[in-house]
């Protein structure tokens, strides 16, 4: 019989006056008895509506009907054979905009928790001995491939290359593979550990991964051929900040979210022991709506800032950030101004921050997005305290690629062009991920990634026969 | 720097992997342990490759390392740079590639010791590692046609302009060289300066050694005097570059400065390296590190630089005490 509560079951989380003094993960997870729980909830419909909502399409009621029956490793295979990262996935998908909102239950109550489902599956199969046994590969058929960028999308790329027989090598221009997985995530959302684990499958499947590794400078892509790769993935990312261009962005004090995140995240700049400073705060505005706004916001607070605003043009609905990680921040007593838009950042006289001047918003007409764009409200004026702004307006590709590999075709925001094989302008050169669509999600990057190699393989045999 | 004959390596790709074995972890059942080992399994990997093969002391706080780096030597040019990161707890810093060996592999950097890495960086020694290393970064310094420049470097800056002096000269290029330093026994790379200069013109600002005054008053009466320089090169801290491209621009003489700031990836994910250049924002990492001195707002860029001041000298502290003690110990 199926579980018809209205709501999701709990998952348990640290208490938020805990966990704003330590970087922890937040949410504990469910435990087997209240995944099953979770699992009986769903409906297991014919027409799978949560399936279409999901962007690699996980065959969401048959992995939630194994939970059902209690076979956890093979709910986990489930969804592995559409998701390279799933313990990645259940942890950051926006599954309120994905499959949970397509979820019939969530008509009357609330959807099933496919996301908490989909960490459950991963964290029983990865504390399952079976899951360190390196599977079968095809043999090696002898082709190099090349992946560049160690995010979600690379990985996938290599997980599914080496999986298909080829020999592949990624290239990370950081000390650490993961991309934003590292370095922008934080701790308490996603454990550090998990993607290195991740990497670490990757590794003993055979995968070499070669970080300090530029490409554009340190080898072109078309070193890279030259050097016997038969095909090229970029899923370098689009890790380069916007900013605003409003007065006083300059200032001492004013963080990129990149920054302060990589500072703490990848630098460790709050633990004792590493040398990469964080200038302590007390006040702090964070300007922007996504998930980056927030894990800066959350990460300030867990620095010790006791004011934290997150300023937003927008109302809470146009909010673009996971739902639950707005929840967890104002829990955790962030404060939200709505409909407020930074208008200048003002200088406390020796070149560093002490307010931000902001402009209240009214919304206006829906835009081309569909979105209510927001218009600003004569004399509404004021200043908002602070010692310290983080922008979290958004992010491009880097250039290094881009201005290196002569042909190579990109739109005007300096994103890679590609067709529905993530083929770019240049033969056997494929790309996806935030390098292709801007800045967007880990399991678009993912699928991309997957897609591409799908792609490439098809390429570099049909090259061969020929 | 051997141009020329650089050997190509049979494969680039084929780095020394020797400890790197994977099947043992396969029996381990707890994740968190293979997480570890494969952590240190990457440590080992590194350590194999960037290591110092040379160390020399130019003067008391500047400081010459040639470190094996086969990648980074390949395609280095003059104006680029590197990051590197002395140990895993260490923070990324960029140093300029003042020259390369494409033969040995090697690159060199000279650093001068400001705060707590290039102490830590100075602590190492000939046949020890550097954790990690990234490069060749930036875009390289433009020399294509052009006939007759003006180099002018000030202090530790002069390892930056030196390696651009010398390709020009090699080019067959006019390179008047201006160095300005403290003092006497601050000076550096002076005979390789000579030898890639056509004129070479030693600055002191207490006058004792060559001549005293800054480098813009000998730039000024060598333009006075008629020279004519295509372009000023000018690479020091940033009062002389600012001072040096107030002085170009009266005469309307194209000018290049090499922007240093603070930076953490070196591939234009963070925009802490942010400077504003005809009141547009650059990224020195990726955008430079050369731009027009005419158009860098200077003043900017000298207060932006001191934000972690205050934080470095107790740092720089922490790690002189710590190596006292272990020391004494
Ligand atoms: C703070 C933050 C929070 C986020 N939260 C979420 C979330 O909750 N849910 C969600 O779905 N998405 C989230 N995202 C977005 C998501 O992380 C990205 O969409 C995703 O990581 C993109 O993957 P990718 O593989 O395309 O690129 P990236 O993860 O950016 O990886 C690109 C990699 O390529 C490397 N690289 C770049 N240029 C080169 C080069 N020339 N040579 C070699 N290597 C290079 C970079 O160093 C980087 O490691 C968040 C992003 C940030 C910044
Ligand atoms: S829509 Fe909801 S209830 Fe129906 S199969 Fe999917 S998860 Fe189960
Ligand atoms: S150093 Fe990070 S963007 Fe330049």
């Amino acid at each position: 019989m199926a579980n018809m509560s209205p709501e999701k079951n709990e998952v348990r989380c640290q208490e938020p006056s805990e966990r704003i003094k330590n970087f922890d993960e937040v949410a504990y997870g469910y435990d087997v008895e209240t995944a099953v729980s979770e699992a009986e909830r769903c409906l297991n419909c014919k027409n799978k509506p949560c399936v279409d909502g999901c962007p690699v399409n996980i065959d969401i009621p048959a992995f939630i009907g194994k939970i059902k029956q209690r076979e956890f490793v093979a709910a986990y295979k489930i969804i592995r054979e559409s998701s390279s990262l799933p313990a990645v996935c259940g942890r950051v998908c926006p599954q309120e905009k994905q499959c949970e909102e397509r979820c019939v239950r969530g008509k009357k109550g609330e959807p099933v928790g496919i996301g908490r489902l989909e960490r459950f599956a991963d964290t029983f199969y990865s504390s399952r001995p079976e899951s360190f046994k390196t599977p079968e590969l095809p043999e090696s058929n002898g082709h190099k491939a090349a992946v560049i960028g160690s995010g979600p999308a690379g990985l996938s790329c290599a997980g599914e290359l080496i999986r298909m027989g080829y020999s592949v090598t990624v290239f990370e221009a950081l000390h650490v593979a993961g991309g934003v997985l590292v370095y922008g995530i934080p701790e308490f959302r996603l454990p550090k550990t998990i993607v290195q684990r991740e990497i670490y499958r990757l590794m003993n499947l055979g995968v070499t991964i070669e970080t300090n590794t530029v490409i554009g400078k340190t080898f072109s892509i078309g070193d890279l051929f030259e050097n016997g790769f038969k095909a090229v993935f970029i899923g370098s990312g689009a890790g380069l900040p916007n900013f605003m261009g409003i007065k006083g962005e300059n200032l001492n004090g004013v963080y990129s979210a990149n920054e302060f995140l990589t500072r703490i995240n990848l630098m460790k700049a709050q633990q004792e022991d590493s040398d990469t400073p964080i200038m302590p705060v007390k006040n702090i505005a964070v300007v922007g709506g996504g998930n980056v706004a927030m894990d800066a916001a959350r990460c300030a607070k867990r620095l010790g800032a006791e004011n934290v605003y997150i300023i937003y043009r927008r109302s809470e609905n146009e909010m673009p950030a996971r739902k639950e990680e707005v929840l967890h921040a104002k829990e955790e007593g962030i404060i939200f101004k709505f409909l407020t838009n930074p208008a200048e950042i003002t200088d406390g006289g020796d070149f560093s921050v002490n307010g931000v001047k902001c402009v209240e918003m009214e919304l206006g007409e829906p835009d081309e997005s569909g979105r209510r764009s927001p218009v600003p409200i004569e004399g509404s004026e004021f200043i908002l305290e602070a010692d310290s702004v983080i922008i979290a307006v958004g992010t491009s590709p880097n250039p290094l690629i881009r201005d290196t590999t002569e042909g190579i075709k990109t739109n005007g925001r300096g994103c890679f062009i590609t067709d529905e094989n993530c083929r770019t302008s240049i033969e056997g050169i494929y790309a996806g991920g935030d390098a292709v669509t801007g800045a967007a999600t880990v399991i678009l990057a993912m699928g991309e990634g997957k897609k591409a190699a799908k792609a490439m393989d098809e390429y570099i045999r049909g090259n061969i026969t020929i | 720097m051997h141009e020329g004959n650089a050997v190509k390596t049979k494969n680039d790709f084929v780095r020394i992997k020797k400890g790197l074995k994977f099947q043992p972890l396969l029996l381990l059942t707890n994740y968190k342990h293979c997480v570890i080992i494969v952590f240190e399994l990457i440590l080992i990997r590194n350590d194999f490759m960037y290591r110092i093969i040379r160390k020399a002391i130019l003067n008391p706080t500047v400081t010459l390392m040639e470190i094996e780096a086969p990648l980074a030597a390949k395609k280095a040019e003059p104006g680029q740079f590197i990051i590197l990161r002395t140990d895993k707890n260490g923070e990324r810093i960029p140093l300029t590639i003042a020259d390369f060996d494409r033969v040995r592999g090697t690159i060199t950097i000279i650093y001068q010791i400001v705060g707590a890495t290039t102490e830590k960086l100075n602590y190492k020694n000939k046949g020890d590692y550097i954790e990690d290393l990234t490069g060749p970064l930036g875009i390289p310094s433009k020399t294509d046609g052009l006939k007759k420049v003006a180099v002018v470097g000030g202090g530790v800056g002069c390892a930056i302009a030196y390696p651009i002096a010398k390709k020009l000269h090699a080019n067959g290029v006019c390179v008047h060289s201006i160095i300005g330093f403290r003092s006497r026994e601050l000076v550096i790379l002076e005979d390789e300066f000579s030898e890639a200069s056509d004129m070479l013109c030693i600055m002191t600002d207490d006058g004792s050694y060559g001549e005293k005054g800054l480098v813009t008053t000998a730039l000024k009466s060598l333009i006075e005097k008629g020279e004519v320089y295509d372009e000023v090169i000018a690479i020091g801290p940033l009062v002389m570059m600012k001072f040096v491209s107030a002085l170009t621009k009266e005469y309307g003489i194209k000018t290049t400065v090499s922007m240093n700031p603070i930076m953490i990836d070196g591939t234009g994910m963070c925009g802490c390296c942010r400077i504003t250049v005809g009141g547009e924002i650059k990224f020195a990492c990726v955008d430079g590190p050369d731009f027009d001195g005419h158009k860098v707002d200077f003043d900017e860029a000298i207060k932006r630089g001191s934000i972690y001041r205050k934080i470095e000298r107790a740092a720089h502290e922490k790690v002189c005490n710590l190596y006292q003690n272990i020391n004494e110990d």
